[in-house]
Order: structure tokens, then C-alpha cells, then sequence
């Protein structure tokens, strides 16, 4: 099974996609029919909920304070989006040294995933936060580096040893022909991993890549124990500045909402690319 | 056409190649030499070291003890030229190794263009002129997905062959193909051998052998255990194994 899949895989994958043709409307239809329609409803059985569970002063006090969560909610997306950019750059780099024949830049990539491959996130964070300097001097002037910035490059951190590993797994998954017809035309390692193997790669990465993010973008919370005004840390504040206890299961909730609303999309689309891709 | 190939004339030498993978010996010194122009083929059966002898001469398969030499370069030199032994020797493999993410020009074109540094619009328009040459000038922007296994296999002989190489080694190149597409690949590669190229072939087809080749090397247990124009191999082979491979394939 493996050794076909192997012999066969890229062959397969561009077969499919001109096979496809016809039907790929239809699947494309399918697939925004779903990701609108799943997510709205929710949205409306949340908000049927908050409505029908509270009285209208409970939603008047989410209203108000949407404002003030969505300014924490954009500054989650924003870490989490400096942490995939910065933590996707970083872990093709690591994945193709990973992946070096000498063993002297491979050892020390592999270690190095897998350390922060198996470290918890919060604990990664938390030595970002405390480690790195409060105030960098660029040019006689200092800067300050705010607390979410440093939580990014907390962040950054697990995010490269975890797509380190979806490079050399992808990469991997190439069929050593690739290699040998590159080898037997003059390509040297580098170029053929560049012109060659990593391309090949780029349909299989990318499921795992847009899980990763929503993972990330779902952990990003955890910055708000460190202090990041963060939606968490925002709803927090609006809770204790309510202070009534009434709120706390509907806000909560509303949090919530917001993050499936970001992420659920993402999730689906992954899942879509994992069909047509055909991968496992 | 030549006869077997004294050592003056030869362009590819082998002498005394070993090679181990782990404690398996695959190679027990083999000894081989080839002249420019020669259609040589070499058969035995699997796991006799066949494919390892083609993989040895353009080192993708590094060797444990003898020497290799292809015209003037020493393939065994610790500071081997990749590049110039790339342009010098190609090579079809089985699996066709076809790169799946380019079109048909661009697998014939990139290497040349890349690796070669020759101007591009030449290169493309040696490779269309290739693809015509293999009865493939409609496919130029296809995908290799889309196509059937010769025509594929026909792809990759117009990619080696846009190298512009002195030798073409073609390691079992019809084994992995439907009867029907088997001669198309062996029209081809006699063309392409009619037209003086050296050509090493590892292959199963043992009429390709007796009819194109100028001279079949019989490889069992990593040695060569004989070699011979094909009229006189066939016909009259002297050693055992030989004769007994030779009931079993024909």
C-alpha cells in the first residue's frame, strides 16, 4: 500500500485534478454551501440562546461591549498571524536541514524540533515573554516591544518545530526517483529540493499548514496569562467592570462564537483540500 | 557497426568495480568497457548487480573499490564534476521519474536551462524538435499525469536526450509497460542508437538484444559471467549460467 502510494502519488494527484474537471463545480458549490451556511446557523442558535436565556439587558451589555472584545479579537489574529508568517519561513528551513545529508546540520535541526515539538506552548510563551528585552535601542532611539509582540515570537516558536515537521514528512513523501532523475541531470541538493521537491510538496502541506494555523489561532489565549489585552483578557475586563454574574456564562459564550466563526471556515477548507488532494 | 570493443578505442571503462550495500556484495568486480558509438546490452537475472553497474557510471551510486572512466573524466574522483559527468552520461530510468508539478517542455528544457546555463529559447526549441523526434509534438503542455506510460517513457528519453550526452544509460525501461507501448519505447531507442549514440541498456527484452545491440554482457551474482556479439551469445553461449538463463528467457 505504502510502496504504491509512493510510486504512484504525484502522478495521481495531477491525474486527478484534469480528470476532475467537470465536477469540481459542483464540489466547489457543495463546499461554499457549507461553509456559509454551518457557521451562520450557529451564529443564530447562539444569539437565539443568549436572547431567549437572558433579558434584553444582558444583550445590550454585549453590544456594548463588542467593541472592546473585537479590539482584543484583532490583536489575537494579529499574533497569530505574525506567528504562522515568521513560524512558516522558519520551519521550511528547518525541515530542509532536517533533511540534509550531513549529518552535522541534520542532527542539531532534528533535535531541535523535536524539543520544541514536545514542549507546551504556555511554557514557550512564557520564556519569551521574561527573556526577551522590554526595550530595544535601534539607532539612539529606544523602542519599547510590547507585550503581544513578544507573545508572536513565543508563539513563533512551536509553530516552526511543529511545520519542521510537515516539510520533512511532505518532503519525504516524494519518491526517491525524484531525486535520482534531478541527480542524474546535474541538480545539485539545494536546487533540487528548491526546483524539484519542495513544489511537489506544497498540495500536501497545506492541509496540515491551515490546521496548524487554526490550532495556533486557538492557543493564542494563552496569551492573555501573560498579560496581552487580548479578547480573553478583554472579556475578562468587561466581565469584572459588568459585575454581574448573570453575564458571565452569555460572554463566555460570545467569545467562543468569535473564535468558531474565524476558525470553523479554515477548518472546513482544509478539510475540502484534504479531499481533493487525496491525501492521508 | 562495431564489434566488441577493444581497450583502445573504449569511452566508458569499468575495471574491477565493487560495491556492497550493507554485507550484501552486489558488485564482485566487474569489468566493462564500452566504445563510443557501441550498443551495448546487459542482462541477468534480478539482483545480479545490473542496474547497480548504470547507477555506478553516472554515480548515483558511489563505488567501494575499482575504477570508472568516461571519456576524459574519472567518475571515482573525490572532486567529481557533477555537472560536466551529467552532460556527458544520461539516464531513463524504469519508473520514467518524470517531474509531475512541470509541463513536458519544461521537463525536457529545465535541466539544460538550469543546470547547463544554455540560452532558453534554444534549448526549447531543441526540445520541441526532441518531442517531434519521439512522435510527441502535440504534447508539449501537458502534464505527465496525462499521459500513458510509453509516452511518458518517451518524454524522458527526449529530457535526457536535451542534455546533449555522449552516453544514454536506460535502466530497464520497458519493464514497467503495457506490452503494446514496449515497442514504441523500442523504436525510439534503436532511432536514437541507428543514430550513433552510445547507448547501455539493462533490459529483459532479449529481441531488442540480439537485433540492436552490438554486444550482450550476461551479469549473475555481481561478475560479468560473459560477453559476446549477440549473434554468437545467442546462439552458442559457452558458460552454464548463461545457457540455462537463456532456456529460462527464451
Amino acid at each position: 500500500m505504502e510502496t504504491k502510494r509512493k510510486k504512484f502519488g504525484p502522478h495521481v494527484g495531477i491525474a486527478d485534478v484534469v480528470a476532475d474537471g467537470p465536477s469540481l463545480v459542483a464540489r466547489n458549490r457543495e463546499l461554499v454551501s457549507v461553509l456559509t451556511a454551518v457557521p451562520v446557523l450557529v451564529a443564530i442558535v447562539a444569539l437565539a440562546t443568549l436572547i431567549a436565556g437572558a433579558n434584553l439587558g444582558l444583550l445590550e451589555a454585549l453590544i456594548k461591549w463588542t467593541p472592546f472584545i473585537a479590539e482584543g479579537f484583532a490583536l489575537n489574529v494579529a499574533i497569530s498571524l505574525i506567528a504562522i508568517v515568521a513560524g512558516t519561513i522558519g520551519g521550511v528551513f528547518l525541515g530542509m536541514g532536517q533533511l540534509a545529508n550531513a549529518t552535522a546540520v541534520s542532527a542539531p535541526s532534528k533535535a531541535v524540533t523535536q524539543f520544541f515539538r514536545n514542549a507546551p506552548w504556555l511554557v514557550l510563551l512564557f520564556y519569551c515573554i521574561f527573556l526577551l528585552p522590554y526595550e530595544i535601542e535601534f539607532g539612539g532611539e529606544v523602542y519599547r516591544v510590547p507585550n503581544w509582540v513578544r507573545a508572536s515570537i513565543g508563539f513563533t516558536i512551536p509553530v516552526i518545530a511543529n511545520f519542521s515537521e510537515v516539510v520533512r514528512g511532505a518532503a519525504q513523501s516524494i519518491p526517491s526517483g525524484q531525486w535520482e532523475a534531478a541527480r542524474s541531470l546535474g541538480y545539485t541538493w539545494s536546487r533540487t529540493m528548491l526546483s524539484i521537491i519542495l513544489p511537489q510538496c506544497i498540495k500536501r502541506m497545506l492541509p496540515p499548514w491551515m490546521n496548524l494555523y487554526a490550532v495556533l489561532l486557538m492557543a493564542t489565549p494563552l496569551a492573555s496569562i501573560v498579560g496581552v489585552e487580548d479578547a480573553m483578557t478583554n472579556t475578562r475586563t468587561a466581565l469584572q467592570a459588568e459585575s454581574e454574574s448573570r453575564l458571565l456564562l452569555p460572554m463566555y459564550a460570545y467569545l467562543l462564537t468569535w473564535f468558531f466563526l474565524y476558525c470553523y471556515p479554515i477548518a472546513q477548507f482544509s478539510m475540502y483540500l484534504e479531499r481533493r488532494f487525496d491525501i492521508r | 557497426m562495431n564489434t566488441h570493443s577493444n581497450g583502445e578505442d573504449a569511452y566508458v571503462k569499468l575495471h574491477d568495480v565493487h560495491k556492497s550495500f550493507g554485507t550484501f556484495k552486489v558488485l564482485k568486480g566487474v569489468s566493462i568497457e564500452i566504445a563510443k558509438g557501441e550498443v551495448v546490452c546487459i542482462i541477468g537475472p534480478s539482483g545480479s548487480g545490473k542496474s547497480t553497474i548504470l547507477r555506478c557510471i553516472n554515480a548515483l551510486t558511489e563505488i567501494d573499490q575499482g575504477f570508472i572512466q568516461v571519456g576524459d573524466i574519472n567518475v571515482t574522483d573525490k572532486k567529481l564534476d557533477m555537472v560536466a559527468l551529467c552532460h556527458r552520461v544520461g539516464m531513463v530510468f524504469q519508473q520514467y521519474n518524470l517531474f509531475p508539478h512541470k509541463t513536458v517542455l519544461q521537463n525536457i528544457a529545465m535541466a539544460p536551462v538550469q543546470v547547463l546555463k544554455q540560452d532558453r529559447k534554444e534549448v526549447e526549441n531543441r526540445a520541441r524538435k526532441l518531442l517531434e523526434k519521439v512522435m510527441l509534438g502535440d504534447k508539449a503542455d501537458a502534464y505527465p499525469g496525462q499521459l500513458s506510460g510509453g509516452q511518458q517513457q518517451r518524454v524522458a528519453i527526449a529530457r535526457t536526450l536535451c542534455m546533449q550526452p555522449e552516453v544514454i544509460l536506460f535502466d530497464e525501461v520497458t519493464a514497467a509497460l503495457d506490452p503494446e507501448m514496449v515497442g514504441e519505447v523500442l523504436t525510439v531507442i534503436r532511432e536514437i542508437a541507428e543514430e550513433g549514440m552510445t547507448c547501455v541498456l539493462v533490459t529483459h527484452e532479449m529481441g531488442f538484444a540480439r537485433e540492436a545491440s552490438d554486444c550482450v554482457y550476461f551479469t549473475d551474482a555481481g561478475v560479468i559471467v560473459e560477453s559476446a556479439p549477440p549473434s554468437a551469445f545467442f546462439t552458442n553461449p559457452r558458460d552454464e549460467r548463461t545457457k540455462s538463463f537463456l532456456s529460462k528467457v527464451l
